[in-house]
């Protein structure tokens, strides 16, 4: 019984170790599609706001204001509003883990 | 002498091989061969490279020196920018991403053996095959165009490359009081704004250097594809009397030596200068290879991979597939189609699951002037019970007016894209 439990326990952190790799490339791929503007992995070129290293919650409030209409800006609410609010923190924790 | 020429060249692989993470020259890693290094292909070159951490053998073939660039190349036309603003080396695909670039134009794929055989001669074999040729030209629904020096007389410059630079030739060289008429096809063709920027890029170089000129659009379409309302305010208000509009102008044949165009059901027009848009297909390459299963004409493929639906183990990206509901063939999309692809062929490669829910959107600024800019934007989710990419409801918008600040945002944008495809 014992060993089956530790078994059954193995076979789940492993489980949600791929469950979390993929989730991490998922993550990328999402965060891919800002770099068209904002640069590869968020390292932009000038006259562009940059989003490698910046902070996660300022980046997840400044979207989510977009988002809601309470940010003026020229695309980005038109932008903001195809995403989940989980789908922009997740992009939002993988800018803010990019080097500057 | 020899020696140290040859030290020095061993020290210089040595560091592409550490720029590059690994030793791919020869190496085992899966072999990766990509066609066409425009949006979509330098794009997923890259992109393979960089995210298989060099373990993926990425060859890119590639006819032409440099990537020029098709969005902004209306500006040249207009005469706001020049050809070298809009060309950028390939340098740093090779020298920083390690991709093995082969200047080359292919002659055939052969799907079963897993070969591309070059016109060259050599023969590259793959793992996985990503075929990204861009757009070619119907020529059979133009019959006069085959006549001999028609095609360098009646440009299309929808290709950004020579006949970018041919079209602001002759419009230097129309005298004040002529007429620029441009044809635009039956949807769906490359950029779908872009003939419409092109009318305010004329319109805009006309009232400055040539005001007793006009421009004539002759769309085939119903009405304007896209941006319609603020192209159109752009028409009536900035360039009035410059700019006439004539929807439903189905071009069906084309007297290069007398510059007319032949249509459907109106009567023939002669211009100064006649700039020809012709109907699009997929690139020759994916045609010829069978993967254009759409009317022959477009390649349907597997939104989540990007794996064609004619042939296993082959992708094909950018403005030759066909195209998901409202999603746009623009330079934008394709580098997007290049990343999501790059992904999935690596988790394919490696055993992996694909991504079951790519998510990317389209941005696109069109010049009204040389300053004054408008955009249209998307977001494009997939939907696994209808198997495509679908706009996200409620997402996406057109610029409220034409204004300089987007005007900079624009030219961000194309600093942006450029870097995050060839750099």
């Amino acid at each position: 019984m014992k060993i089956q439990h530790g078994l059954t326990m193995l076979a789940l952190i492993a489980s949600a170790g791929l469950a979390q790799a993929q989730d991490a490339a998922q993550v990328r791929s999402w965060a891919a599609a800002c770099a068209n503007c904002h640069g590869t992995d968020g390292r932009a070129q000038p006259g562009m706001e940059a989003l490698a290293g910046a902070n996660k919650d300022d980046i997840v409030k400044k979207m989510l204001d977009f988002k809601a209409g309470r940010k003026p800006a020229t695309i980005m609410h038109q932008l903001a509003k195809g995403y989940s609010d989980e789908q922009i923190t997740a992009i939002a924790g993988y800018f803010a883990a990019q080097k500057k | 002498m020899q020696r140290r020429q040859l030290l020095q060249a061993g020290s210089a692989l040595g560091a592409v091989g550490l720029m590059s993470g690994c030793a791919t020259i020869g190496g085992n890693g899966p072999k990766v061969v990509v066609i066409g290094a425009g949006y979509a292909g330098a794009t997923a070159a890259k992109y393979l490279r960089m995210w298989s951490e060099g373990s993926v053998q990425v060859t890119l073939v590639e006819p032409n020196d440099s990537f020029i660039s098709c969005p902004i190349s209306n500006l040249v036309i207009g005469g706001s920018k020049t050809m070298a603003d809009i060309t950028t080396p390939y340098d740093n695909l090779v020298k920083r991403h390690g991709v093995q670039m082969v200047k080359d134009r292919v002659a055939s794929i052969d799907a079963a053996k897993r070969i591309v055989k070059l016109a060259g001669g050599s023969e590259l074999p793959y793992d996985r095959l990503i075929v990204s040729p861009g757009v070619d030209f119907m020529w059979e629904s133009l019959p006069g165009m085959a006549k001999e020096g028609a095609k360098d007389k009646v440009l299309h410059a929808w290709k950004a490359g020579a006949q970018t630079l041919a079209l602001r030739k002759q419009l230097e060289a129309m005298p004040d009081g002529g007429v620029f008429a441009m044809s635009i096809p039956l949807a769906p063709y490359r950029c779908p704004p872009g003939p419409y920027e092109r009318a305010c890029q004329v319109a805009d170089y006309f009232s400055k250097a040539k005001p007793k000129s006009k421009v004539l659009i002759l769309d085939a379409n119903d009405d304007v594809t896209s941006k319609g309302p603020l192209f159109k305010k752009a028409w009536a208000e900035r360039y009035k009397g410059i700019v006439e509009y004539r929807p439903k102008h189905n071009v069906v044949d084309v007297d290069a030596a007398t510059n007319t165009a032949k249509f459907e059901f109106n009567d023939d027009i002669k211009a100064s200068v006649l700039n020809v848009i012709p109907n699009m297909r997929a690139g020759d390459v994916a045609v010829n290879a069978g993967l254009a299963t759409a009317n022959k004409r477009w390649c349907e493929v597997d939104f989540l991979t990007f794996e064609s639906k004619a042939a296993p183990h082959v992708h094909v990206l950018g403005d030759s597939i066909q195209i998901a509901p409202l999603m746009p063939k623009s330079g934008h999309m394709a580098n997007q189609h290049g990343k999501a692809c790059a992904a999935a062929v690596i988790a394919l490669l490696t055993g992996k699951q694909v991504n079951p829910l790519p998510i990317y959107n389209n941005t696109c600024y069109s010049f009204v002037s040389a300053e004054d800019v408008v955009h249209v934007s998307s977001v494009h989710r997939y939907d696994a019970d209808k198997k495509t990419m679908l706009t996200v409801a409620g997402s996406g918008g057109v610029s409220s007016a034409a204004n300089e600040l987007e005007g900079r945002y624009a030219m961000a944008w194309a600093r942006n894209i450029w870097a995050d495809t060839l750099a």
